[in-house]
């Protein structure tokens, strides 16, 4: 218990001592103590952290013992008792101080430890005089004995200093420094001279100093007067002004008379201070007056009742003192003498007397410029006015949100991405599609609508025939019940009525097309919440005919039923996303990888290089540099990875068909044209049923049966062109050439658009395919693709590639799939693509024609693209001094030429393909030969 | 390219089998020197990871924590740590002396193809077949990488570190390079799947493998092709390749059991090193010796040069 009762106060004593150590580091510091410090906490400690107890009157009582008894820690045993019989405790003597506590030891304590002059080195020559004196006096006393009493009030002794001061000249009452000349006074204050601070006793006559000021024999030198030099040390107490504490030892110095001053000033100071308005007699005091009252030890105590007028106090700022010239204050004179020789050296100018001049300069403020306001700022505040949202304050709407920089969701300013395609078209003056189909019954067929319509009209009998019953019922009910027209709507109403009742309808808009509608939609909501029958009545349009009302009143009740019904069960279930769906758009890399087939052939080529990279930048995350140790290349950025821009979504069924890569095997010839059908097909892609019918078709149907054919085996080529057939084989070849083009793209990782053969197939004329046989073309596309097929060895590897990649990571052996139509069907499309625009697939019965058109084009584009190609390599190279890249770009100029020769000629006739590209051995040799570790 | 000056005496091939290390953990996936080529690590396909003496063949620590096979594995410059990464997606970065995990970083939504340290052991850069390169950090307590590098369109099967550089080989065809000190990504495509790149010990040229059974040697500045390399088979397979200790050599495994040797300058086949009658599936050079470890099956074998003596015991 003793032991963890010591520790417990030793961790209290070290915390204690911690906390003193953070309270004086925060003074220090210049801080403010964080919290006042609570006054159960306000305690008095020793500087071992103990409580300190304060006995007796004054805090002399020091507490006894240990915690205020009689014992020490141990109990009532001395600590240096040492029970044993071998080792006895020797006999110590005991003195004083082992009866004392520290504080009794320490600087303020009765026994002080701390190093103080000693009598041996305490002057002592006064004292010889003294004992001399005292052994006189003694001798010749009337009364012996009675030096026993200057004994007995013998004042301190001197310190060392005095008797070097001493032996070095100094007088006592002398200032310390050089002997000055002391110059005469120049003026004699008016006697009815104005004073601040508190007045002196008036009638005081002139200081002696003054007087010996009057004769001054100029050869004659005084020793400076002693005067404590003015500190200019700022207050940073609560005492009184130059209070001092009461130093014991100024105390009780034996200063000759001088009784001390509570007040710093010397007397001389004091004097010189207030000019010649001095002290009286040689008398020193302080300042005393009312504002200071009166020491105890001071005599002067008549004055004390001197009543302080306003009049004694200047109250206009003047030129000049005309008397001493010391504003009030100053400094004592000595001191600003001093400084005079110096004050020339580094000012030139008038100094004030009792001013000095400053030993340091004053730091300079430095200001700043008041911030630079924008040019448009106005000190007012402008509160924006809020206005709702209604038809006819849109206008003002826009322009308000405009203003404060906020996009709009105004139907008239919506985002390109906000309209559809009949909405485009219109913009772009584009004559709307006949019949455009608004809905999907629009695509069903006239056969299909017709079955529709009979359900239809079935169940409109059926509904007719409940109505009438629940009518009846109703009538049955005793409840009379006006014909109305719409019967149907009572019923209706009623069920409603329990379940419409909570529906929240702000979130829906059913007609959100036709604001008027819309409005006329709630409105016959809100009455019906508030239970009235002919809401609906109420709040049709009446301007409608009477048709019209009868439509909109069955489709408003519909809309009730069906949202109120589905937003009570469903509500429950979804919440809110957290975030805004932006739908439209999706985050794509800003630089993309593509044109594959580019770099395809360059690979073929073996020219790699700059044909083959592609540049991006990339930011790399800031802790990534930090951990490579390198400096962040893009110190300002917050980006990581390649740049992102905002793109737009593609549908479901394009991202099921279009991987992201978006390295469609397109040539840069084609890329623009691309980039149009793309922007098209953005563009479409929102709506799905505004595009064409055989789009539509196209994708979906599509989709499934490229599935489906892929699994099932290898796609035969449908061995008719069709075109001219009827509709129903028309849509089949469609169908098929679907398939093809979607294993394609499935292998190729192309885009999902149907090519123009698809189109021509349905829209072009017939004229030219009517004089050739199905067969003849079937023969003669299948010869194209064996052609293709072995032409484009290499580029089989493309699908390899796919299938490569589920391959390659396994170590294992995986069985490599059949696949050994694809690389025909690719190839089609590696035809059609290499030449830029869409071109009908090669079961086309015109392929072959069509092909060659484009093909020349593509020649004269590659040769066009190879010159340019080869001028950028050449300003390039002059830039570069490279011995090995000025070579390098010769010899591709040599090769860039050729291989536009063979790319066109292997494009054209795809049979030659493998042989003219080979990179020989010997090429390649001195290609590395021309490597700078040749040179080495 | 500061190649080596040319020595009196021709660069020797390692083509004297000096030893045949039963691993007895299955399949070795992967074989690793480690940094100064005392030691050696064998990817297991029973879930262990194996520390060698290759020389000695001694087995020096057995490390298992990872759900599945292991699929490559690297040691840290001070030979303090190892990292590894699996089929069971996860990369687990092991203390070498106590044999225990003291990271496992999971994340990725494959299989890890390829693990590398960065060169003070700080990031791991696991590539996958979820077709991004994660660096996760080995400071910090983070479970998610430090950035994940998912430009690659298909899985990453190779994955090598220098000072300021990141390069990577992806099935996708393309080599990726991404440049740290100039914040730039560089892209070059092969067109064929990669399956393994490496620097040139100078750092100017990478060597990349495809799968149309070619090593290409590219000037890592401009992707300019500066040599190719054929005759060994790699069609199916994820192969390892490298070059040898003073770049004089290019070496690759076959699926034909035999290891390719190519003259780096000449691209004519040096040797052609029968191993054995399976694949061989990796392979690793040591950084400063004639000294060639390749795995096949289940064992690991090691190579020297003809005139090499065993200094010490062996074995």
């Amino acid at each position: 218990m003793g032991l963890a009762w010591s520790r417990w106060k030793k961790m209290r004593k070290l915390r204690h001592r911690e906390v003193k150590m953070t309270r004086i580091a925060e003074l220090v510091k210049g801080e403010r103590p964080k919290k006042p410090i609570p006054l159960q906490d306000q305690t008095v400690r020793d500087e071992k952290g103990r409580y300190k107890r304060f006995h007796g009157a004054f805090s002399g009582g020091f507490s006894a013992g240990y915690f205020n008894t009689v014992g020490s820690k141990e109990g009532w045993t001395p600590s240096s008792f040492v029970s044993s019989r071998q080792n006895r405790a020797d006999k110590s003597v005991l003195g004083p101080e082992d009866f004392m506590d520290e504080e009794d030891l320490s600087e303020f304590g009765i026994a002080p430890k701390s190093i103080v002059t000693t009598d041996d080195f305490a002057s002592k020559t006064k004292d010889r005089i003294r004992e001399k004196a005292r052994q006189l006096a003694a001798a010749t006393a009337p009364i012996p004995g009675a030096t026993l009493l200057d004994d007995l009030i013998t004042p301190a002794k001197l310190s060392v200093g005095f008797e070097l001061l001493r032996k070095m000249g100094w007088k006592e009452g002398q200032g310390i420094g050089p002997r000055v000349k002391r110059r005469p006074r120049r003026q004699k204050p008016d006697p009815g001279v104005k004073i601040y601070g508190c007045a002196l006793p008036p009638g005081g006559s002139e200081g002696s100093e003054d007087e010996d000021d009057d004769y001054l024999p100029e050869n004659v030198t005084f020793a400076p007067k002693d005067v404590t030099p003015v500190d200019f040390t700022p207050k940073d107490n609560v005492h009184g002004l130059a209070y001092k504490g009461l130093d014991p030892h100024q105390a009780l110095f034996g200063t000759s008379g001088e009784h001390f001053n509570l007040f710093s000033g010397g007397p001389e100071e004091t004097g010189d201070l207030l000019g010649d308005i001095g002290v009286n007699k040689g008398r020193k005091l302080g300042i005393s007056g009312q504002a200071f009252g009166v020491g105890a030890l001071e005599e002067e105590d008549d004055d004390i009742y001197a009543t302080e007028t306003l009049s004694k106090y200047d109250t206009v700022l003047k030129d000049e003192e005309p008397g001493d010239g010391l504003y009030g204050w100053t400094a004592p004179r000595q001191y600003k003498s001093q400084k005079e020789s110096e004050k020339d050296l580094c000012y030139v100018g008038k100094i004030l007397d009792g001013f000095s001049l400053a030993s340091k300069p004053l730091s300079s403020k430095k200001i700043y410029p008041p911030p630079e306001l924008p040019r448009d700022y106005r000190p007012v505040h402008y509160f924006r006015p809020v206005v709702a949202a209604t038809s006819e304050n849109s206008h003002l709407l826009q322009v308000l949100s405009e203003s404060a920089g906020k996009p709009t969701n105004d139907p008239g300013t919506r985002s390109r991405h906000q309209l559809n395609a009949c909405k485009r078209g219109e913009l772009l003056g584009e004559t709307p599609i006949q019949g455009a189909p608004t809905s999907v019954l629009e695509f069903l067929s006239q056969k299909d609508k017709e079955r529709l319509k009979e359900v239809k009209q079935a169940t409109d009998l059926k509904a007719a025939q409940l109505r009438a019953r629940s009518l009846a019922q109703s009538a049955s009910g005793s409840r009379p019940q006006p014909l109305s027209p719409d019967v149907g709507h009572c019923s209706w109403h009623m069920a409603l009525s329990g379940g419409m009742a909570s529906t929240r309808t702000s979130n829906f808009k059913p007609f959100a097309k036709d604001p008027e509608k819309q409005k006329r939609y709630e409105e016959f909501l809100a009455n019906m919440k508030r239970g009235q029958k002919d809401a609906l009545e109420r709040c049709l349009d009446p301007g409608m005919t009477e048709w019209e009302r009868g439509r909109e009143r069955d489709e408003f009740a519909r809309a009730a039923l069906l949202y109120a019904s589905s937003h009570s069960t469903l509500s429950s279930r979804f919440t809110h996303a957290q975030e805004e769906d932006d739908s439209e758009q999706v985050e794509v890399p800003r630089d993309q990888e593509n044109d594959v087939s580019d770099k395809q052939s360059a690979v073929k080529m073996k020219m790699f290089g700059k044909l083959t990279r592609d540049t991006f930048e990339w930011h790399p995350d800031k802790l990534l540099c930090k951990r490579f140790n390198v400096p962040d290349p893009y110190p300002d950025s917050t980006l990581v990875g390649l740049p992102r821009v905002k793109r737009d979504k593609y549908s479901v069924f394009s991202f099921l068909t279009i991987p992201e890569t978006a390295s469609s095997p397109v040539t840069q010839a084609s890329s623009e044209k691309v980039a149009q059908h793309r922007a098209s097909d953005k563009s479409r892609k929102p709506s799905r049923w505004d595009t064409s019918k055989e789009e539509k078709k196209e994708d979906s149907i599509s989709e499934f049966l490229s599935l489906a054919r892929s699994k099932v085996g290898p796609a035969k080529p449908e061995p008719s062109p069709l075109v001219n057939k009827e509709e129903a084989r028309a849509t089949e070849s469609v169908s098929n050439k679907v398939v093809n083009k979607d294993v394609d793209s499935q292998t190729e990782g192309e885009g999902s658009r149907p090519s123009m053969d698809l189109f021509k197939a349905i829209f072009a004329s017939s004229s030219d395919e009517k004089s050739s046989s199905s067969e003849d073309e079937q023969g003669d596309s299948e010869d194209d693709q064996e052609g293709t097929r072995e032409a484009d060895f290499k580029s089989s590897q493309e699908t390899d590639l796919v299938e490569a990649s589920s391959v390659a990571q396994a170590s294992e052996p995986a069985p490599q799939e059949p696949a050994p139509f694809f690389p025909i069907q690719k190839m089609q499309i590696d035809e059609r693509e290499a030449f830029g625009p869409r071109l009908p697939p090669v079961f086309c019965p015109n392929a072959r024609q069509k092909l060659e058109a484009p093909l020349k084009e593509k020649h004269k584009k590659n040769k066009e693209k190879h010159k340019t190609k080869k001028e950028h390599r050449r300003k390039k190279e002059k830039k570069k001094k490279h011995r090995k890249h000025k070579h390098k770009g010769k010899q591709k100029n040599k090769k860039s030429e050729k291989s536009s020769s063979s790319e066109s000629t292997d494009s054209s006739d795809s049979q030659s393909e493998e042989g003219p590209t080979d990179l020989s051995p010997q090429e390649l040799l001195r290609r590395l030969k021309r490597l700078p570790l040749r040179r080495q | 390219m500061a190649f080596p000056e040319p020595k009196p005496r021709g660069p020797e091939l390692p083509q004297k089998r000096l030893k045949t290390l039963d691993c007895g953990q299955g399949a070795v996936r992967a074989v690793r020197f480690n940094v100064d080529g005392n030691y050696c690590l064998t990817c297991g396909s029973d879930k262990t990871l194996k520390l060698w003496n290759p020389l000695r063949g001694t087995l020096l620590r057995t490390y298992s924590g990872h759900g599945y096979e292991v699929l490559d594995a690297a040691g840290s410059f001070d030979n303090s740590s190892l990292c590894s990464g699996g089929g069971d997606k996860a990369v687990v970065l092991w203390d070498v002396a106590s044999g225990q995990v003291v990271r496992k970083f999971r994340g990725h939504a494959g299989k890890v193809n390829t693990v590398q340290f960065n060169e003070e052991a700080t990031v791991i850069l696991s590539g996958s077949i979820d077709s991004t390169i994660r660096c996760w950090d080995c400071r910090s307590r983070k479970p998610e990488p430090v950035q994940t590098l998912d430009e690659a369109r298909d899985g990453i099967s190779s994955v090598k570190v220098s000072d300021h550089e990141v390069l990577a080989g992806s099935v996708d065809g393309r080599v990726r390079r991404y440049d740290l000190r100039m914040g730039q990504l560089f892209s070059d495509y092969v067109g064929s799947p990669i399956t393994c790149i490496c620097f040139s010990r100078d750092g100017q040229c990478t060597l990349v493998s495809s799968l149309d059974s070619t090593l290409r040697l590219l000037d890592k500045d401009t992707g300019e092709l500066l040599g190719e390399y054929t005759g060994h088979k790699n069609k199916e397979y994820k192969l390892d390749c490298c070059l040898s200790e003073r770049d004089t050599h290019v070496v690759s495994c076959s699926e034909d059991g035999k290891v390719f040797f190519w003259d780096l300058v000449e691209g004519a086949l040096a040797l052609a090193l029968p191993v054995g009658p399976g694949v061989v599936q990796s392979l690793t050079y040591h950084p400063t010796e004639p000294c060639l470890l390749t795995a096949m099956g289940g064992s690991i074998q090691c190579w020297r040069e003809e005139t090499y003596e065993a200094e010490g015991a062996p074995g």
